[in-house]
Parts: C-alpha cells; structure tokens; sequence
C-alpha cells in the first residue's frame, strides 16, 4: 500500500497525506482493504475532508494484455471488466493504468481513462521488453478542480507482454483483396488486348472533339494552348493530363499547327518536354520540336493565373485544352478563353472546379473520363486492357450497391461493413 | 516603406484589376511584375525548404543519409542540360511517377472506392441497420434513396464497355442529372467563397490603402 499523492507540492504531498491518515485512523474507516488479492489505496488530500463510508470502488476484472495487432510495433494493448461499481453514479470515477518492467518492480501511471472505459492502448512501450500491467478503479471528489480525497483499488499485476510490429495489417485485408482483383481484371484484359481481341468503348463526346480542336487551329493557323493544370507530378490527375498531351501533341505535329504548353511546376515541364519532344518523333517531325515549346511560367497560382490570361488574349490561340488539376485559377483562366472565342476542352477530377469548366467551356471531360481519356485517344492495348478492367471493378461495385442496399435495408446482413477501412 | 509598399500593392492591385476592361500596359506591367516576383519567391522559398532544410539539416544534423537518394535523383535531373546523356533524366522521372502512382493506388482505392461504398451501402428505409423498417422520418429515407440512386447511376455514366442505350442508357442520362445538379449547387457554393477573395482586395484598397474602411 503507498499513499496516492495527488499534489506535488510538500503540503499536498507530505503534510496533508500524514494528517488525512490520522484523520482516517480516528474516525475508525482506515482504507486498506484488500480485496480479491488486489489493493486498495485511500487517500484524503484535504486533512478537512473525512473521507465518507464505504466508497472505495470493486477492483476490474480479468485484466488481459496483449501486443497491440496491426501496427507497426511501439503499443500494448489491455482490456479489462469493468468494476461493479462503474454504473451511473456508481463509486467509478476513473480508472488508472500503471506499468512496471518486472513483476515487483515500481508501477508507474502511463494513462488513465474515465469511468465506463474498458480498453486502453499504451502507445509508449519498446519493442522487445517485458513489461507487466496493473489497473486501479478509481473513486475520487474534487471541489473546484481542488482533489478533496480519493480510493482507488488496484488490480493484480499481468504480464508479461512485449511489443512488437507486423508486417501486414490484417485490418485492410478487404483493400487488398480488392486492389488484387482489380489488378488481375487490369492484366487479363491487356492480355486479351495484346492478343489482338477488339475491346469495345463507348463514344467520350469530349474527346471525339480533340481531332475537330486541333484540325480548327490548323485552318485558323493559330496556336494550340495545353494547359497541365497546377499540380505536381504527385498528382494522378497531372500525370493523366500529360498523358494525353501526347496524343494531343502527336496531332499537332502531324497538322503542323504550333503547340504550346506554358507550365507551374519544374517537374511537369520536364516531363512535358519529354512527351512533346516524343510526340514530334513518332509523326517523322522530331526536328520540328522546339524546346521553348514547354516553358515554365511561376508556381504562384494566381501567377500563373494571371500570365495564362495575358496570354490568350495577345496570342488568340484557337484551341485551348485544360487537362489535370485545378484549382480557383479554372475560371479566371476558362472564362477569358472562352472570351477570346478559343475552343475549349477541359478535363479534371476536381469536384469543386467541374462546374466551372462545364460552364464555360465546349466540351468537358468529368473526372474518370480525363483518366480513360488517354486509352481512349491512343487505342493502345495496355491502356485499353487497363480501362476494361476497371470497369469490370465498377461492375462489380455497382452490384455491390444493390446487393448491400437491399439486404441492409431488409436487415439481413450488414453489408457495408466489408468495405469499412480501418486506418 | 510600409507606405511605398502600400501604395505599390493598390498600384499593381488595380492594374491586374484593369484587366476587365481590356488588355493594357497597365496589366501587362503587373502580371509581368507579379509572374517574376513569384517565380523568384517560389525559387528562394524551394531552395531554403528543400535544398537547406530537408537536405542539407537532414544530412548533417539529423544524420537522415536515404535523403542522399533523393538527391542523385535531382542530380540525374539536371543531366538532360548536358545533350549527350541527357536521356539519363528519364530515370528519376520514371521512378517519381511509377513510385507515386503505386502510392496513391492504395490511398485513392481506399477513399474513392472502399469508403465510397461503405457510406452509401445503407438501410433505405431506418436511420441504421438493425433498426425495424420505415422507422425513419421521411426526409431521411428520401436523402437516403437519393444519394444510394444517385451513387448507381452517377458510376453507370461512368461505366465505359457499354454503349448508353435501352435501360442502361436511361440510367446513365439520370446519373449525369444527378451530376450536373450536384454541379449547380456546388457552382453556387464555390461562387460565394470567391466572393472571400474580392472582399479580401476590396478591403486592402478600400480600407489599408484610402482608409475609407475602418
């Protein structure tokens, strides 16, 4: 048994302990009961306050610590069974959990959590040690944020548990069966592409228009303008953008109509270069390219923003196409191409910046579509076995909806909990 | 200075707004001061952050020598300035895009499609499952059909193995409905959060530079 001190400062600590002993002592309730092996602590911080009858708490029961699953090592967990006493406006304030690197060695507190909790997670442990857990059910009064007195009674010690990591998280295995089967869908079909079966694909009107875009600039003789949005290469959107620069350039090159593709972001412009400079390769025209074809403008958005828009109206491009990420710049620069009477082909999977682009563009390619755009302009067998198999996973999603809806609906079986993720 | 730098932000605040008249020199003035100011401040901004702070402290502080990767990477970037082996800066380029697209297929798969899912996959007619049914009030089980209806049909538009006619094309033409309602209100909301944005120039010109605003 030990004093539970509460305050740190010496009368807290020392005096009042001493004189609330004293006071327990003579009113005859003195706190040390041990309960079912366990202990029992009792304390008043306030020599005033007499510790009432009878209110030390029933210790938890079958306390069990194990290595916390799934995680990459460093935690413990423990569950336990609540006290009797932990009920509504039961002798339960809280409970505190203590940990020792040896059976009899010193417990120290490393959490507590309130009444009505029967987990905790020790987020501070080593990998590799012992270590051994008691937990104390906790009664306590406090006036004015001021503790007046407390009893606790602490459970046996149970150990010992080691911390440890694990390779796979078994929480997600529904993430990775279904990354698995869309992947096996993914490469069946680019298998059956290459074999030289014709995979079919509805018409993208967005897309059928990319041909019209850049024939309208050629009989015009006035530039194209490709804008890659303002993301970086970290962003799928940004990557899919550049993909289908290719095609685009490819036409471009082969109309002999200028291409320009003014950028934000270093990394894109490289990226940009490679796949324009390629383009003019595989039409027979590399010695058309000119390096000066991508050029970098600023990262500032509104930067860019504001340069893009200078732009069109001194150059008058006749063709502008808006394909990646966007952000609030979409329709300063939608709008003054829009303006400038360009034909305009957007494509982005932003949701917020869509309806911009819808309104003042000709044609706009929503979210999947900017992502099944590149398949759908270069008719490649890899890329069309890739959109094949994604939709053969939305298929399967959209069966997934009706199924679950209706027996969650009827209350036969939970459905959604296959797809709930646990992070 | 604080007032120089006042009078000069009002100066290019109002040429850049000039711009809903026509292009004019005004305009080009700022927009060719505001893209040179930002490129050189996103430049110095890069190199403090990345170059010093992550690399060079990461290296010589923190002893985090895997940043030296990171590093050649950037290197056998700048190769494509040297036309011989310039092909070299294909290299980290293939390793940024492979490597992040393998991230993120896991992000977005358990976002976009996992979670997706499971918050739409509910009971039509009860605020949870377990519950008896048509225990839910009526706007609950009608935001509830629509948002499990719209869901289908929304992904049927995007289906692309088949052609939008007969039953499957009704349900594609109600799913880009759905979409362009969504689009309409969302339109509407993002309008009024630009508006933050005018006010945030209106105040500056207004109130900092001719404290008409107090």
């Amino acid at each position: 048994m030990g004093f539970v001190c509460e305050n740190v400062n010496f009368i807290n600590g020392v005096i009042r302990p001493l004189l609330a002993v004293s006071v327990v002592f003579l009113f005859g309730f003195a706190g040390v009961v041990a309960q079912d092996a366990g202990e029992v602590d009792t304390v008043a911080v306030d020599s005033a306050a007499a510790i009432p009858p009878n209110v030390t708490p029933v210790m938890i029961k079958d306390l069990a610590v194990r290595d916390n699953p799934n995680d990459d090592g460093q935690a413990v967990r423990l569950n336990w069974h609540l006290s009797a006493d932990d009920h509504e406006g039961g002798k339960v304030t809280s409970y505190r959990i203590m940990r020792a690197t040896s059976l009899d060695g010193e417990y120290i507190e490393v959490g507590d959590v309130p009444a009505g909790n029967s987990s905790f997670i020790d987020n501070s442990t080593e990998d590799g040690t012992d270590y051994f857990y008691k937990i104390a059910a906790i009664n306590s009064l406090k006036e004015d944020g001021r503790l007046i007195w407390s009893v606790m009674s602490e459970s046996d010690p149970v150990g010992p548990v080691r911390s440890s990591a694990q390779w796979f998280d078994l929480q997600r295995i529904n993430v990775f069966v279904g990354v698995i089967f869309v992947c096996s869908a993914i490469l069946y079909f680019i298998n059956r592409a290459k074999s030289g079966k014709a995979l079919f694909i509805r018409k993208i009107a967005g897309l059928e228009s990319v041909d019209e875009a850049v024939g309208r600039a050629t009989e015009m003789g006035r530039k194209i303008f490709y804008i890659p949005g303002i993301n970086d290469m970290d962003n799928v959107q940004t990557i899919a953008g550049v993909t289908i620069l290719g095609r685009v350039a490819q036409l471009a090159a082969e109309y002999e109509t200028w291409i320009e593709v003014p950028v934000c972001k270093s990394l894109v412009m490289i990226t940009a270069k490679e796949i324009v400079k390629e383009a003019y390769a595989k039409v027979g025209r590399p010695d058309a390219f000119n390096d000066d074809q991508v050029h970098y403008l600023t990262d500032d958005q509104f930067g860019y923003a504001a340069a893009i828009d200078g732009m069109i109206v001194r150059e008058k491009p006749a063709t502008i196409f808006y394909m990646g990420a966007f952000f609030a710049e979409s329709l300063i620069m939608a709008e003054t191409g829009n303006a400038s009477g360009a034909i305009q082909i957007a494509g982005t999977a932003m949701p917020s910046q869509l309806p911009f682009f819808v309104a003042a563009c000709d044609y706009t390619l929503i979210g999947e579509e900017l992502f099944a755009a590149s398949a759908y302009l270069s008719r490649e067998p890899r890329l069309l076995g890739s959109l094949k198999g994604q939709d053969v996973g939305k298929a399967v999603i959209l069966i997934a909806l009706i199924v679950g809806v209706v027996l969650e609906s009827l209350n036969v079986f939970q459905f959604s909990r296959w797809f709930s993720v646990i992070d | 200075m604080d007032a120089i730098g006042l009078w000069i932000g009002a100066f290019l605040t109002l040429g850049i707004i000039s711009f809903l008249y026509k292009d004019n020199p005004w305009y080009k003035l700022s927009e060719a001061i505001f893209v040179g100011v930002s490129a050189g401040y996103w430049f110095i901004t890069l190199f403090w952050d990345s170059i010093y702070s992550k690399f060079y402290i990461g290296i010589t502080d923190k002893g985090d020598y895997y940043l030296i990767v990171g590093a050649i990477l950037g290197f056998l970037m700048l190769l494509r300035l040297v036309p011989k082996i310039g092909w070299i800066s294909r290299w980290p380029l293939s390793f940024i895009v492979g490597a992040i697209s393998g991230f993120y297929l896991i992000n977005y798969f358990s976002s976009n499609v996992m979670r997706q899912v499971a918050n739409t996959v509910m009971p039509l007619f009860s605020t949870e499952y377990g519950q008896s049914l048509f225990t839910a009030p009526i706007g609950t089980i009608v935001a509830n059909i629509i948002v499990a209806g719209g869901t289908f049909t929304g992904l049927v538009y995007f289906f692309f193995s088949k052609e939008h006619k007969g039953a499957f094309g009704v349900t594609a033409r109600i799913g880009i409905w759905v979409i362009m309602i969504t689009f309409g209100a969302t339109f509407g909301y993002t309008v009024m959060s630009r508006m933050s944005l005018l006010i945030g120039r209106m105040d500056f010109i207004f109130g900092d530079w001719l404290g008409l605003i107090k």
